[in-house]
């Protein structure tokens, strides 16, 4: 599956980490690890940038993190017209994981705060677009 | 005090919602104003830069069109991009090529048509400035962006809606006398009332952030002409010197930010430098520009280049210490937030202001006590780019 499968709108469609989506698809939201020096990185990244490797496996991100930040757009661009209102944030796993998604929508604005348990989980949109979103943990 | 590279030359066109002719024409507005200030004809000039975001360009490689037009053929020309920093980024490069030895007298052109685009199609080619493989996807746009800067910091360090709304409130005090900027009507605490359809400014557009916590896209230009300390003798007799210049990167992905409850690591680092490279202190800045394109932004700066620690940036604006009468006047041209914010012509227009303060210039928005010291701050993207200029007079 090629990458313009992935988020509310893809930009790109050719990757070497399109695979992050075909896992996706069966539930997993994977990361990337150099087989050589075993740097971690998400969003995945096809080249180790720490010992120039290209010999990269894929992790299970872990399931459980902090919400760092978040924002609730009330405008959207061009293409995301239907979206709005919708919350992104950020969430730190630890261990210089992080991670950047949308809030799902059955998350109530007052229960959404800095600092709160949340976890992740793909999503499938209902043209067919897949994505990942932060969810209360 | 370094004596190296100088400043002899600055315009900038007005700062305009639909600018009446095209990117020719309103380069030629920053253009004329910059030669004529610095007393030049084409032929002293060695070399022209180029500056903008090029998303909002129709024209490919505006550089070689633009150099045609303003009578700077056969010279060498370039273009150089770092979205809102820009022609920061421009000034960074000219300095090089003057320190080099390469050239002489260097001419750094920043422009920006935002008016051919819808907001909606802006928002979207601004958020493609960012990471359009991992985050665009989710619909993400610059107030976005800054949005979770403001909600993380507001969290920890107890900056509140009513700080944002001084920090507007202050760079609309400026607008009004600003004859350049695209917003010049006053901003008062009644605008920001929440649930009152009249309060233009309170409505959410990436909250925490507002409409009036935003600044106003604008067209515009600025010129910022260069030379050697030679060519500045013999051209100016008020040459400003451009005695220290930071820059710095950092991840696009907020994935990779350490720490939102700091502000923009380009903007400490940045600073860093260029304070180093001066030999000067925060302190002993007299008038400096921020990049507030929005006003949790200004906040951030005033931490990065140290005028307060880390979280202690809302009690300049409590106690507005950088109002123009205050210890270290930030933005008294209005800023971005009012005096608009054509991307690639912003920085050029940052430097224009500082120099004019340093000339004892600036009329209605003149800083007192012959300022010696002034300081530019241009961030692009979301802290993707940080560009920190120091400048100084004789
Ligand atoms: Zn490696």
């Amino acid at each position: 599956m090629g990458f313009e499968k992935f988020g509310r709108k893809s930009f790109t469609a050719i990757t070497k980490t399109a695979k992050f989506v075909d896992f996706l698809t069966e539930g997993k939201i994977k990361g990337t690890v150099c087989k050589d020096c075993r740097a971690k990185y998400f969003p995945p990244r096809a080249d180790c940038a720490k010992c120039f490797s290209k010999n990269m496996d894929w992790f299970d991100m872990p399931e459980r993190g902090k919400l760092e930040t978040f924002t609730t757009a009330y405008y959207a661009p061009l293409g995301f017209e239907a979206d709005p209102p919708y919350t992104m944030g950020v969430v730190d796993f630890g261990d210089g994981l992080k991670l950047f998604a949308r809030l799902s929508k059955i998350l109530k604005p007052e229960e959404v705060k800095v600092g709160m348990a949340v976890t992740v989980q793909p999503i499938k949109y209902d043209d067919g677009q897949i994505s990942f979103e932060i969810l209360k943990a | 005090m370094k004596k190296e590279v100088a400043i002899i030359g600055v315009g900038q066109s007005s700062f305009v919602r639909g600018y009446e002719g095209s990117i020719r024409e309103l380069a030629f507005e920053a253009f004329r104003e910059a030669m004529q200030d610095a007393g030049l004809t084409q032929k002293e000039v060695d070399a022209s830069i180029f500056c903008s975001a090029p998303e909002y360009d129709k024209q490919r490689s505006p550089a070689g069109v633009l150099a045609e037009y303003l009578g700077l053929i056969p010279q060498p020309t370039l273009y150089v991009e770092t979205v809102c920093s820009s022609s920061s980024t421009g000034i960074r490069v000219a300095y090089g090529m003057i320190k080099s030895g390469l050239h002489d007298v260097v001419v750094v052109l920043g422009f920006q048509k935002m008016s051919e685009i819808t907001s909606a199609e802006s928002q979207e080619r601004m958020g493609r400035g960012a990471d359009i493989q991992w985050e665009a996807p989710f619909g993400t746009m610059m107030p976005a962006y800054y949005a979770l800067y403001a909600q993380a910091y507001m969290a920890k360090h107890g900056l509140t809606h009513d700080d944002l709304m001084n920090v507007r409130i202050k760079s609309s005090t400026y607008g009004v006398i600003n004859d350049r900027a695209v917003y010049r009507k006053p901003v008062k605490p009644e605008d920001f009332k929440q649930g009152d359809p009249e309060a233009k400014m309170a409505g959410p557009v990436a909250w925490p952030l507002r409409v009036g916590d935003c600044c106003a896209n604008a067209d515009g230009s600025s010129c910022i002409i260069l030379a050697n300390a030679e060519k500045a003798k013999a051209f100016s007799k008020k040459p400003v010197w451009v005695i220290g210049i930071g820059a710095a990167s950092e991840a696009v992905n907020m994935a990779a930010r350490p720490d939102f409850t700091k502000g923009l690591s380009v903007g400490y680092a940045a600073a860093a430098q260029a304070y180093k490279m001066a030999g000067v202190t925060a302190k002993e800045v007299k008038v400096a520009e921020v990049h507030d394109c929005f006003t949790i932004a200004e906040i951030m700066a005033y931490e990065g280049l140290g005028f307060a620690s880390t979280g202690e940036g809302k009690q300049l604006i409590r106690e507005k210490a950088t109002y123009k009468e205050g210890r270290i006047p930030v933005n008294v041209d209005g800023g971005l937030l009012s005096k608009g914010h054509p991307i690639g012509a912003t920085g050029g227009s940052q430097i224009r202001t500082i120099v004019l303060q340093l000339r004892g210039e600036a009329g209605a928005m003149q800083v007192a006590g012959e300022p010696d010291i002034g300081l530019v701050h241009n961030i692009g993207g979301v802290g993707l780019y940080g560009n920190v200029t120091i400048l100084g007079r004789d």
